[in-house]
Order: C-alpha cells, then structure tokens, then sequence
C-alpha cells in the first residue's frame, strides 16, 4: 500500500515504513538504545529526503524516550539539576544546530554534512563497541578475574570555575563540562536526528564521573527535552517534520520496542553488543562507500524554497 | 463580388478550416494519501469545414507542462577523496513537469522553426528566453537537469505517443508521477501540417494536495509552531501509552 507524505512529498510503501520503525523498534528495545541513528540513515536509504528523515527522527526519539524517562524517574535515578544544566547546553546546541542545518540546505552541502557526521560517528562507536565486546568474550573464557576498570579522575575538571554540587550524582564539579557536553549532544541532534545518547552517556561516565545508575535515567531527561526542542526547531525553520512518516513510524517503533526487550533478555549481552556494533559497522560502510564511489549521476537537482 | 470575397476568404485563411475540440478526463488530480502517480487522458477530435485533405502530413502533438519553480543543478566533484557538491548553477522558471507526446516522430510532426516558434520540444521549452533565466549559460548543466528530470519521470517524450484515428480523433495518455508538483498545469495541443502548426488548443489542469495531505501540509507552513507541538503530541502520547499498556499487559 502506497502512502503519499505531505511534507517528504514522496510516495513510499506504509508496510515499509512499519517494517522499518519496527525493526528500529526491536533493536532499541534490544539494545537500549534510542535508535535515531539506525533509524535516519534507514530513512536516507529507502528515499525520504535527509532534511526531512533527520527532523522526523528527532520526532521519533521524543517518543522512544518518554517510556524510558518514566521509568527511571520512579526509580528516581535522574539527576535533575545535572539534567537541567546539560539541557540548558543542549537547547543552545540545537538552536546552533538547526541554523548549520538551514545554511547548508540553502548550500547543497546538507546530504554531505550528516553523511559525514554518520560515517565518523558510526565508525567510532562501532569499532569501540565491536573492540570491548570482543575482550569482554575473550575475559570471560580465561575465567581470569575480570580487570576492574578504574574510574579516572581527571584533574583539570576539578580546576574549573562555577562549581555546583550535584548531590543525585554525589558530585562537585563545574557546570562548564557538562554545558559542553550538552551543547556537543544538542547539535549533533540538530544535525543527525539522534538522541545523542551513545555521546553523552560515555561522556558522563568517563568526563564527569557520574555513578552509573544516574547515567542513563539523566541522559534521556535530557534527550527528551533537547530532541523536542529540535522538532520544533526544524518544523519552524526548515518545514521538514512529516507528521504521517512520523506516525507510521511510531506505529512500528512501539510494536517493535516490546519484542525487542523480550529478544533482549534471551540474549547474552556480549553477543547482543557485537551485534549492534556490526549492524552499526555495515552502515557505516555503506554511508561511506556511497561518498568514496563515484556516483552514476554527478548532478542533482535542488528546488529553491 | 461579396461571393467573391467570402471564396476568397475560404482559400486564403485554411488554416481555419481544421479546428481542434479537445478535453481531458479530469481537470483536477488530487493528491491524496494514496496518491502514487496518475495518469490523464487527453482525447479529442478534429472539427472541419471540408472534407479531410490527403495533401499534406497531418500529426497531432501533445505538450503538459508542470508549474515553473527555481531549481538549483549543483555538480559532484571529488574533494579529498569524497564526492561532493562542488558546484551549481541557478535556474529560474523551470518546469517542474514537462510531457510531449506526438502522433509521428516530432521530427516529421514539427519542423525546426516552428518548434523555436512554439516553443514545444522539451529543450526549447525550457531555454524560451522570456520563460527561464540562467545565472551562467553553462549547457551541461541543462543538460543535466533534463537528464535527471527525464529519468525521474517528471520530463517525458513520447514520440507516437498520439493515436489518431482516421485522422480525426486522437487520444493520449499522459503518465504523472508520484513527486509531482502543486499548481496549475497547462495541456496544449497542436495541429500540424507539413511540420507547420495550423491550430492549436490549450486548457489548464490543476493539480492539488486534498484532504489530509493538504491540511498537514498547509498547518506545517503556515502554522509551524501548532503542526511541532501537534507532532511532539503524537509522540509523547504514543511513548506514554506505549509504556502504560506495556506494564499493563505484562502484570
């Protein structure tokens, strides 16, 4: 069954669309991952405009957040005033963002920038995760004692200026870090469609010391919020949020997320992880063979809005 | 002498002596969520005064055009290895949409002078000076927009496109498809003799986005802020109910 979309104005099958915000679905409640970045790139590939997949995307992970975010706050493991200064960063990252976003488009470099953001970021985490799955399998054949990894305290984080105590997270720290780590995540929003989540949370843990069980919880507190803002951001600047992709997509991705976490808890979570990261690996490569090859049409055409 | 006359008003204009009456199935394609592509219908006939004359070649051509937009055709290059946008000339006035069909060849159908006069083939169409505007005369970036748009299906030539029967009715279909563009669209049609138009016929088609289609695509421009927050709705309220019904069918 076809389905004309108003604002992508193309026409794609619905059972695709379904199909794709339902295996997106399976995988983030697989992994527990927001998806946005397997979900944008799917998009690309199947022929939705890259203005219109990212700014949907932000859309979809507003949605795919929301459960998680209710389930940590009653476990009450959000740090609410972490959250709110690496939101306040990640709203002025969105807000920058969105303007890149628009100025490229005018450009015709858009396609090129996210495409570039993706390979980069798909490569990094993708070799990173694929690695640490690999020595987790490998420690826990030699049954050795598992090598304890020390949480290093970075000094220059502490030298800083406007300290704020953090008292969910049992922190002292400077609002700089987390600011920048905000505004990093709030662009890549912008930019990417994703959450931001595989940046922030390393980042949290290993940049600012937050306790794990914070982490998560604090993370899509913020993601919420900052996908949100970017929705509207790029619903108002460029016009590119596709209310019947979206939904269709929402469809999918609800169906899918309740298998996924039923498939999850059956698998290891070594295997489920070297998994993700050569799913992330493959389209990665595929991002990237498509920018390396010479392409059977050089031109393109761009209607001027 | 008024017999005269009016014989030799008869001769003189013959051009009047063959007239086209034509019509389209519908004058309105609408966009719907359903929408894939359509097809329309243009039939007609050949209304004469006198008996059909064998002197000459008669054919009959077709031309759709889409509304005209400004488009940018940006060139690929290799930098540091990738592929990109490197570099790109503005057009003005191009037609989003653009059919000929022809009864014969256009080459026998229209000679080069009438084709420059009428403006009919897909490349004089677009390079009419009073319609499109170039930012640099660059042909193969012209080139290149008839090439793309060709092989997504929104320029389309078919030569013998045209039935004509017993050389007084004609009919063709002419294929839209599914990325096509709101606004007015004009169907012209064309009687040739000897590669010489001798009448034409033109009507207008319009082409609209109805519906559900066209309300979301109206509120996302016009209301931008009500469509983000309606968007955000659907999504908070999907991931809420999700989770609710989730825990309520796992208790």
């Amino acid at each position: 069954m076809q389905i004309y979309l108003p604002i992508a104005e193309v026409s794609v099958n619905a059972f695709l669309l379904l199909g794709l915000g339902g295996l997106v679905g399976i995988l983030s409640g697989m992994f527990g991952v927001g998806g946005g970045f397997l979900l944008t790139p799917l998009l690309f590939m199947i022929g939705i405009p890259p203005a219109v997949a990212v700014a949907t995307g932000t859309n979809q992970i507003v949605a795919s957040s929301i459960s998680g975010v209710l389930a940590h706050f009653r476990r009450r493991t959000v740090d609410l005033r972490m959250g709110t200064v690496l939101l306040i960063g990640g709203l002025i990252g969105a807000a920058l963002g969105v303007q890149i976003f628009s100025v490229l488009r005018d450009l015709g470099q858009v396609d090129l920038l996210v495409s570039l953001c993706y390979v980069l970021f798909l490569a990094v985490i993708g070799a990173l995760m694929f690695v640490e799955s690999l020595n987790a399998i490998r420690r826990a054949r030699s049954t050795g004692p598992a090598a304890r990894t020390v949480r290093r305290q970075r000094k220059w984080i502490h030298v800083l200026p406007f300290k704020m105590k953090f008292r969910a997270s049992g922190l002292y720290i400077s609002v700089i870090p987390p600011l920048v780590v905000g505004l990093l995540v709030g662009v890549l929003a912008a930019i990417m469609g994703v959450g931001g989540g595989f940046i922030m949370v390393p980042a949290m843990i290993y940049l600012l010391g937050m306790p794990t069980k914070v982490v998560i919880g604090t993370s899509l507190f913020q993601i919420i919020f900052v996908t949100a803002f970017t929705t509207l951001l790029h619903a108002m600047t460029n016009y590119t949020v596709d209310m019947v992709l979206a939904v269709l997509l929402l469809v999918g991705g609800v169906i899918g997320a309740q298998f996924g976490t039923r498939i999850g808890t059956r698998l290891k979570a070594e295997q489920l992880r070297i998994l993700l990261a050569t799913m992330v690996l493959v389209m990665c490569g595929k991002l990237a063979l498509d920018l390396l090859l010479e392409p059977s049409e050089l031109y393109s055409i761009g209607v001027d809005g | 002498m008024i017999r005269a006359l009016l014989l030799f008003l008869a001769i003189a204009v013959p051009g009047r002596a063959e007239e086209i009456v034509a019509d389209l199935s519908q004058d309105r394609v609408s966009i719907s969520t359903n929408f894939d592509g359509s097809e329309i219908l243009i039939f007609g006939a050949i209304r004469r005064d006198a008996p059909r004359s064998f002197d000459s070649k008669m054919s009959i051509v077709i031309t759709v055009e889409g509304p005209r937009e400004d488009v940018t055709v940006r060139r690929k290059n290799r930098v540091l290895g990738i592929w990109v946008n490197a570099d790109s000339v503005e057009m003005e006035n191009v037609p989003s949409f653009y059919a000929v069909a022809s009864s014969r060849p256009l080459a026998e159908a229209l000679s080069a002078e009438e084709d420059l006069r009428w403006r009919i083939t897909t490349r004089r169409a677009l390079t009419a000076p009073e319609r499109m505007r170039l930012a640099r005369w660059e042909p193969q970036f012209l080139n290149a927009l008839v090439r793309v748009n060709t092989a997504a299906g929104a320029y389309t030539t078919s030569e013998d496109g045209v039935d004509l029967r017993e050389g007084t009715l004609f009919s063709t279909s002419i294929a839209l498809p599914a990325s096509l563009t709101e606004g007015n669209y004009t169907t012209r049609i064309y009687l040739t003799r000897d590669g010489r138009v001798t009448d034409s016929h033109a009507t207008a088609l319009y082409v609209q986005k109805v519906g559900l289609e066209r309300f979301l695509y109206v509120l996302a421009h016009e209301q931008p802020l009500i469509y983000g927050c309606l968007s955000l709705l659907i999504a908070i309220a999907a991931g809420w109910g999700a989770s609710a019904i989730f825990r309520y069918t796992r208790l």
